[in-house]
C-alpha cells in the first residue's frame, strides 16, 4: 500500500526541465500529436491516455475522416495540440455536441474526449443519453478521480479513501456519498455497441487500452452504437502522492473500486488480448 | 399566388426549412412546443435531422456540433428554456459558430434576456422580432444569414400569440436549398495534413504556432467582432404616421400589432398618434426612435412586460421629451402572456389620456 503523506510533507519536486546539456536522441511523439511537449504535471496519465486514441486513429486510417469533441479540464491542453479536426465544447456538453456533429457527417469517427469531472458530474446525463440513443460516436473518459485543473477535488468517481482537497481526510461514504462506476452504467444501456475501462499506469494496462481504443472505433466504423472506454489515468498532484509512486496507488486503490477490463462489446471479434 | 392557412408555429418551421435549415433540436415546452412537432415532420423529408433533446441544455449542444460541422442549425424554446441554453449561446459567439435560437416567449419578459444576453462574458447576439406569423419568413431567413455572415448566435423573438394564431403564409415562396458547408466548418478531411482545423471558444492557435491558446489575442479578436457587427447591422424598425404624431408608441412583435390598430383607429378621428415598431431589438433602431421623437409632446412604450424595452428608447430619446412606459398588466392565469389587459380598449384609452394630459 503506497504510503499517503500530506501535502505539506512532500519534498520539492526536481524540476521536469531538461537539462542544458541534455541531447534529443529519439522524438517519440506520434504524427497525430503536433507538439510532444505539454504543460500537465510529471507523471500524469493523460498525455498516455491521448496517445493511445491517435494511435487507434493513425492504425485505422481515420486521421482525415474523424473529429475530436474535447470536453474543458486537464485534458483540454490537448485540444490545440492534435492534427486531428477539433470541436471544443463547454464543460459537460461534448456528447451532445459531438451527437451534432455526427448526424451532420454520419460517415466521420466523431470521438470525445473528457474527464470524470466534465463527463460524469457535470454532463452525466449527457453520455446515457447519447447511449441511449444509439449515437454513433466514441466517448472517452479519462478518470483519474479527482477535478484535476483545479487542483485536486472530489468528483463522483473518487474512490472510498480517497483524499481530494474537499474530502481532505479521505472519502467517506457517510459523509460524501459513494463512487460511480460509469462504464459499468454505459454496460447496461441498450444502444452502445463496446465499453471497456483500460488504465495507463503499467506498459500491460497502456497496451491493453490501446486494443480497447482500436475495438471502440472499429465498432462505431461498424455502425454498432456509442463506443464507451474509460481510462483511469494517474494524477499524483491530485492524489498527494510522489509522482513515481501513483502507477502503483492507481493500481492498489482507483483499480479496486474500477475494475479493468471489457466489459460489453458487440464486435464478432475483440482484438487478441 | 397560392396561400395556405396554418398556425403561427408552422410558419416558423416552414420559414426555417426554406430558409436552408438542415437541423433542429428542441425540448418541448410551451408555447415553443408546436414548432418542435413542426419541424420533426418537415424536417426528415427534405434529408434533414430533428432532435427530440433530452434536455435545452442538449439541444443547444447538439446545434453547436451541427453548425460547426457545416449545417444550418437552429433550436429553441421559451424564455426558461432559453435561461438553460445561455453557457452555450454565450460560448459560442467566442467560438465563432453561428446558429439561430428562436424564443417562442411568453409574454415580454425576456427582452432584457434576448437583448443583454441572459449568459456570462462580453458578448451580442443580434435580435429580430417579428409582429407576426406574416413577417415570420422574412426574418428568419435573415437570422440565417446573420448567423452565417458573423458566425454567431441569433435570437428570433415569437411569442404565445404567434406560436398559435392561424394565418395565411405564401405557401409558393422560394425553398432554398442548403448552402454549401462554409470553409471553417469542419467535415474531418483537414486532419493529419499537418494543419488540422480547431473550433474552439479559447481561440484557434495551435499549440505548434508555440503559443498554444493565446486568450488575450483570442479575447480581443473577438471583442473586435462583436464592434464590426454592432456597426455591421443596420438596425431596422418601421415607423407609422409619426411625422406630426403628438404621441409617439414604441412597441415591438405582437404587442405592436395592437399599437397599430389604435394609431389607425385614433388617426381616423383625426388624433396626432404615430408608431415606431423596432424590428431589430439589438442593434435597437436608435435614430428611428429619436426621430419619431423629434417634435412629439411624449413618448409611451407599450410592451408586455414591467417595462424592459423602456430603458432602450430612453437611451435612444436622450431626454428630448418624456418617456412613459404603458405596462403594468394583471397576470394572466396561465402565465403564457396573454394577459386579458393587453386589448385594443385599454390602450386606446390610454393613448386618450395622454393626448388629452401631456
Amino acid at each position: 500500500m503506497t504510503e499517503r503523506r500530506r501535502p505539506d510533507e512532500l519534498a520539492i519536486l526536481p524540476s521536469d526541465e531538461v537539462p542544458t546539456d541534455a541531447t534529443r536522441v529519439a522524438d517519440f511523439t506520434p504524427d497525430l500529436i503536433d507538439v510532444g511537449e505539454h504543460h500537465l504535471c510529471p507523471g500524469c496519465g493523460e498525455p498516455i491516455a491521448i496517445r493511445a486514441v491517435v494511435d487507434a486513429i493513425a492504425l485505422l486510417g481515420l486521421a482525415d475522416k474523424s473529429v475530436a469533441v474535447f470536453g474543458i479540464g486537464c485534458s483540454t491542453a490537448f485540444s490545440n495540440n492534435l492534427d486531428v479536426e477539433v470541436l471544443q465544447a463547454l464543460h459537460g456538453r461534448a456528447p451532445s455536441v459531438a451527437t451534432g456533429v455526427a448526424r451532420v457527417r454520419p460517415g466521420l469517427a466523431v470521438f470525445t474526449i473528457q474527464g470524470d469531472g466534465d463527463m460524469a458530474n457535470e454532463g452525466l446525463q449527457e453520455v446515457l443519453h447519447a447511449a441511449a440513443r444509439g449515437e454513433n460516436i466514441v466517448c472517452i473518459m479519462l478518470n483519474n478521480g479527482v477535478f484535476g485543473e483545479t487542483g485536486g477535488h472530489l468528483t463522483v468517481t473518487t474512490t472510498i479513501g480517497q483524499r481530494t482537497k474537499n474530502t481532505i481526510e479521505g472519502r467517506n461514504a457517510a459523509e460524501h456519498g459513494h463512487p460511480m462506476r460509469i462504464a459499468e452504467m454505459l454496460a447496461q444501456i441498450d444502444g452502445v455497441g463496446y465499453v471497456a475501462r483500460g488504465a495507463v499506469n503499467d506498459a500491460g494496462n497502456v497496451a491493453r487500452t490501446k486494443r480497447m481504443m482500436v475495438d471502440a472505433f472499429t465498432a462505431q466504423q461498424q455502425g454498432l452504437g456509442l463506443s464507451f472506454v474509460e481510462v483511469l489515468t494517474m494524477c499524483p498532484t491530485g492524489w498527494f502522492v510522489p509522482t513515481d509512486e501513483a502507477p502503483d496507488y492507481l493500481a492498489e486503490t482507483i483499480a479496486g473500486t474500477h475494475g479493468v477490463g471489457v466489459l460489453r462489446s458487440a464486435l464478432e471479434s475483440d482484438s487478441p488480448g | 399566388m397560392t396561400t395556405r392557412l396554418v398556425e403561427g408555429s408552422e410558419a416558423f418551421a416552414h420559414a426555417m426549412v426554406g430558409a436552408g435549415c438542415r437541423f433542429f433540436a428542441g425540448y418541448p415546452m410551451t408555447p415553443f412546443t408546436e414548432v418542435l412537432e413542426h419541424m420533426a415532420s418537415a424536417l426528415p423529408p427534405v434529408g434533414g435531422v430533428c432532435m427530440n433533446a433530452e434536455s435545452e441544455l442538449e439541444a443547444v449542444g447538439m446545434v453547436w456540433g451541427a453548425a460547426a460541422a457545416g449545417a444550418r442549425a437552429a433550436t429553441g424554446s421559451t424564455g426558461q428554456g432559453l435561461s438553460l441554453m445561455q453557457e452555450s449561446i454565450a460560448e459560442a459567439a467566442l467560438a465563432g459558430i453561428g446558429f439561430v435560437v428562436l424564443n417562442m416567449a411568453r409574454g415580454q419578459g425576456d427582452y432584457f434576456q434576448a437583448t443583454r444576453g441572459g449568459g456570462h462574458g462580453d458578448y451580442r447576439t443580434p435580435v429580430l422580432a417579428p409582429s407576426g406569423p406574416a413577417e415570420v419568413g422574412e426574418l428568419i431567413a435573415d437570422a440565417f444569414d446573420l448567423a452565417d455572415r458573423w458566425r454567431n448566435p441569433v435570437l428570433v423573438v415569437g411569442d404565445y400569440y404567434m406560436a398559435h394564431t392561424w394565418v395565411d403564409v405564401d405557401g409558393a415562396e422560394e425553398m432554398l436549398e442548403p448552402r454549401p458547408a462554409p470553409a471553417w466548418t469542419l467535415d474531418g478531411s483537414s486532419g493529419g495534413t499537418g494543419g488540422a482545423k480547431l473550433v474552439s471558444p479559447l481561440g484557434t492557435t495551435k499549440q505548434r504556432d508555440g503559443v498554444g491558446y493565446d486568450l488575450a489575442a483570442h479575447y480581443e479578436h473577438a471583442d473586435q467582432q462583436r464592434r464590426n457587427m454592432a456597426e455591421g447591422i443596420a438596425p431596422r424598425a418601421e415607423t407609422t404616421d409619426t411625422d406630426d404624431a403628438e404621441v409617439v408608441l414604441v412597441a415591438y412583435g405582437t404587442m405592436a400589432r395592437y399599437a397599430e390598430s389604435v394609431v389607425s383607429l385614433l388617426r381616423a378621428e383625426g388624433r396626432a398618434v404615430g408608431l415606431v415598431r423596432p424590428i431589430t431589438l439589438w442593434p435597437f433602431p436608435e435614430a428611428a426612435v429619436a426621430a419619431a421623437a423629434e417634435g412629439s409632446r411624449i413618448v409611451a412604450v407599450y410592451e408586455n412586460n414591467a417595462g424592459q424595452m423602456i430603458d432602450d428608447v430612453k437611451l435612444s430619446v436622450l431626454g428630448a421629451v418624456p418617456v412613459i412606459g404603458l405596462n403594468g398588466y394583471r397576470t394572466d392565469s396561465s402565465a403564457f402572456g396573454i394577459s386579458p389587459d393587453v386589448s385594443v380598449e385599454q390602450l386606446t384609452a390610454s393613448v386618450r389620456d395622454l393626448l388629452e394630459t401631456s
